[in-house]
């Protein structure tokens, strides 16, 4: 027990529902009020600045929209993330697992020939794989050898980036790209269908959905998430009644991998139809993906909201260029804070906070 | 004025927790130089009690009165500062650090150098007081009887003045035990007060002083040891007359179930832990397997149940090597329950089908069948008595006994050819205790195969039909329980062939 103020809190593990939400709230209030002060700094007048970004990200269709195309890629990977997390594998790799994705999606696009709709689900497979691999590499590492993951998942991540800087400068470099670095244009066999007036590539967003409800299903009814909930609970526990421990943390890594592959699967064949530079492919996708499970405390039918939440925060980015005159990036310190103060309110999440003045005898 | 007397008085503490009072209004007072032993059933009060002395929460209402001033502890640190040390139930040790830098922690000064000059007053405190533990071992090492060494002397070092130490052995082997109370009396000598919690009826009338006797959060009474009987003791503490007596219906044991042959395994810590060891365990019957903590024992049930791999030499269950995975069912109880035998966010009902979920009628296809697990866990909770019966439960709000029920009513359910036990009753109150004997006791008469691993003498001779010693990675000897000598064991324990 301790005591601020008039405030006592006391130790209580089991966090109900209600409680968590607060507190997530909490932190997003928190974040949006610091942000204020980078407004302030920016000499734009926050109330002013939060109701342009309010106005014209949320309420207006287009903008909305941008906020949905955004959330697709987050979804796909916090889905990836939410069963991640579930196991203790500290996923930090989803950006590289998209990017590679990307890599094979593109390798498809330009050097397979196929059919229409044979084209781009081979693409999808083969990002699922690629991504799925990616991922697989450092869970290995940690099962086989205790390396630490979220070092191993963070640095694949520069590998990545890197691996596609030297397809698009050397062996993918397009024909038609003139000094710029970037693949050729994809086939329209290996472009996705938008919905219209929107750039919302909405097969991805499907399967993104899909995967969401698909996820929730398995963690709740299938023997395998009945595995992978023992496993990331008391992984002493599933190794004394010989549950296959390793081969549940391997799964959950490929598919965790899998579905950041599929996000950079859509991204190249959903917005941009080539291969180009890393930073242009992901906004950083798989780090906001991070905020987007965390915030949904690990349910994936939550992580539909808080993708979208989190998307239309990029979206706002735009906004704030347009309407505010400041960078794109100023995203990246919502993104931040955002995350900085919901871990630095997790511990109260297993408090129970009493209003009780201190009385004479204390 | 008469209250400076006492080192510690308790003036009518009460703690209220959501739905219970786990301690009513207890009145105690503590003089200089006593060993006072709190006897008390599972969830008595007696740790809540101990905890309010330690500052981890202050009572409710009540007043604390250390050396006749009227003190409110807010901090386990300020009880320190004030001599009150607490050895606790379940160790609160860094188990990736090694002992030195654990106690280092427990320091308040040395900061930049926190081991230097430690170990001499490590080495100093165990001289006195006979301690015996590797100062730089990784805790995750240590036996739970080395743990609890390793936080007494922390106290110590701390400067304890008042020693309370939570059910010191329900870890410990007699040897370890009496180890304990000797140096329980030494520091009562020197004029230190030891309070110490036991629901062993023995063992508080060979150490205390004075006895009080807890029971659902109330002081029964406060009695002198030289006073009392263990039938009163045990009256006061059950509210009922208690059975000391297993009732154990004659062996008859079949074929061989359990081999082991000239087994040569190393420990964690790539030691040579079982040097030779070879047993033979038969439908039927229970096996004891008696011994101090650190002589092999962890190794031989890691063997037996497949989770450590032999040297050299031959193990095998119905003559399959047990990390097969062919071999047969084995019901295993481990030894730290909470550890290693749940998975503590997970309902009842999910940890009661851990070994048999992917199996039907609990899954069809991919998909777990729900409505199965609940109906199945809904009758087992009842067939063990678990409390709470919910079968929606979190197995983490369990406490210890009903916790060991439902490992129980896991392990049992299937009939395995053979049921390791480890510690099955550590920790464990008179009644959960009856409970657990009677279902190893029962599970081996309808056949299956019990080998008891226990550190607590008066269970193995209790329960088993037949008793090895282990000692040094091996079987020192062996005795059928009804003719086994108290003493000759205890040789054997300690490594005397004779
Ligand atoms: N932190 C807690 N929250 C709620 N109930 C508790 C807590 N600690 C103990 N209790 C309850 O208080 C009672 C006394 O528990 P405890 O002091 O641990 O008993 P003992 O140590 O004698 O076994 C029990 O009913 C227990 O369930
Ligand atoms: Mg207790």
């Amino acid at each position: 027990m301790k005591r601020v103020g008039p405030l006592v809190f006391e130790k209580d593990l089991n966090a109900p529902s209600a409680r968590v939400a607060a507190i997530s709230l909490l932190a997003l209030l928190l974040a949006f009020s610091a942000a204020a002060l980078v407004f302030l700094a920016y000499g734009v007048n926050p109330a002013q600045a939060y109701r342009t970004i309010f106005i014209e990200t949320m309420l207006s269709p287009s903008g909305f929209a941008e906020g949905v195309r955004r959330a697709i890629p987050l979804l796909l990977i916090g889905v990836g993330l939410v069963l991640a997390f579930r196991v203790q594998f500290w996923n930090i790799g989803a950006e590289g697992q998209l990017l590679l994705g990307a890599v094979a999606a593109a390798g498809v696009a330009l050097f397979v020939p196929l059919g229409a709709p044979f084209k781009l689900l081979l693409m999808f497979a083969a990002g699922f794989v690629a991504g799925g691999l990616w991922a697989a590499l450092p869970v290995l590492l940690k099962l086989l050898l205790g390396v630490n993951d979220v070092l191993t998942t963070l640095m694949l991540n520069y590998v990545a980036v890197y691996l596609v800087g030297w397809l698009i400068h050397g062996p993918w470099r397009g024909k038609s790209a003139l000094g710029f670095a970037y693949s050729d244009k994809f086939p329209a066999a290996a472009t996705l269908p938008l919905i219209p007036g929107t750039y919302v590539h909405w097969p991805t967003l499907l399967l993104a959905l899909l995967a969401a409800l698909g996820v929730w299903v398995v963690l709740a009814r299938s023997g395998w998430g009945y595995l992978l909930r023992v496993v990331g609970d008391n992984p002493e526990a599933a190794s004394y009644a010989r549950l296959p421990v390793f081969a549940t943390v391997l799964s959950v890594g490929l598919a965790a991998g899998g579905l950041a592959g599929f996000a950079g699967v859509g991204e190249v064949a959903g917005v941009h139809g080539r291969l180009l530079d890393a930073y242009q492919i992901s906004l950083g996708y798989g780090y906001t993906a991070i905020i987007v499970a965390w915030l949904a405390r690990g349910n994936p039918l939550l992580a539909v909201a808080t993708a979208l939440f989190m998307g239309l925060v990029f979206a706002s980015g735009d906004v704030m260029k347009i309407s505010l005159q400041m960078p794109f990036r100023v995203t990246d310190v919502f993104n931040g804070l955002i995350l900085f103060f919901l871990i630095s309110t997790e511990r109260l999440l297993y408090y129970r906070v009493r209003w009780r003045p201190r009385r004479e005898r204390d | 004025m008469t209250e400076a007397k006492h080192l510690l008085s308790l003036k009518n503490v009460t703690k209220r927790f959501p739905g219970v009072v786990a301690v009513d209004r207890m009145s105690l007072e503590l003089p200089g130089g006593e060993v006072h032993a709190l006897l008390g059933e599972n969830g008595a009060g007696k740790t809540t009690l101990v905890n309010m002395l330690y500052g981890f929460y202050p009572p409710d209402e009540g007043e604390i009165i250390w050396r006749g001033e009227v003190r409110r502890l807010r901090s386990p640190q300020e009880a320190i500062r004030l001599g009150i040390g607490l050895v606790p139930q379940h160790p609160l040790l860094v188990r990736a650090h090694t002992v030195l830098e654990n106690l280092a922690l427990g320091m308040p000064s040395a900061f930049f150098f926190p081991t230097r000059g430690l170990e001499r007053r490590i080495a100093r405190l165990v001289e006195r007081y006979g301690f015996r533990f590797d100062p730089n071992a990784y805790v995750w090492q240590l036996s739970e009887g080395e743990k609890q060494r390793v936080e007494i002397v922390r106290a110590l070092l701390q400067g304890a003045k008042l020693l309370i130490l939570d059910e010191p052995t329900s870890v410990l082997t007699p040897q370890e035990a009496s180890e304990l109370f000797k140096a329980l009396e030494h520091m009562r000598n020197e004029g230190k007060t030891v309070v110490f919690i036991s629901h062993k009826l023995e063992e508080v009338l060979a150490v205390a002083d004075r006895i009080s006797v807890l029971r659902k959060g109330r002081l029964v009474g406060t009695i002198t040891a030289a006073q009392a009987s263990k039938e009163q003791l045990a009256r006061m503490m059950v509210g009922r007359e208690v059975n000391f007596q297993r009732s154990k219906p004659p062996a008859r044991t079949g074929r061989i179930v359990l081999e082991l042959h000239n087994a040569r395994a190393k420990n964690d810590r790539g030691l040579p832990a079982l040097k030779g060891l070879s047993l033979e365990l038969r439908q039927g019957e229970i096996l004891g397997i008696a011994g101090v903590a650190g002589n092999g024992q962890r190794e031989l049930v890691e063997i037996v149940t497949g989770a450590r791999r032999l040297e050299s030499g031959r193990a095998t269950i119905n003559g399959i090597p047990p990390h097969s995975p062919r071999r047969p069912r084995i019901g295993h109880v481990p030894e730290d329950r909470r550890r290693q035998g749940i998975v503590p966010n997970l309902s009842l009902a999910e940890n009661l089908v851990l070994h048999d979920y992917y199996k039907p009628p609990f899954s069809r296809g991919p998909l777990l069948n729900y409505r199965e697990i609940y109906t199945f866990a809904a009758a087992q909770i009842k067939r063990y008595h678990i409390e709470p019966p919910a079968p929606t439960a979190p197995a983490r709000l369990l406490s210890g006994g009903n916790l060991q029920k439902l490992i129980l009513a896991r392990e049992l359910y299937g009939r395995p050819a053979l049921i390791v036990a480890v510690h099955p009753t550590y920790g464990l109150d008179v009644s959960a205790t009856e409970m657990v004997h009677d279902l190893l006791i029962k599970s081996s008469r309808e056949g299956a195969a019990v080998l008891l691993v226990s550190e607590d003498l008066d269970e193995v001779m209790a329960l088993s039909d037949r008793i090895a010693v282990i000692f040094d990675g091996g079987i020192v000897g062996e005795a059928a329980a009804h003719k086994a000598d108290r003493g000759r064991i205890a040789m054997w324990m300690a490594g005397v062939v004779s």
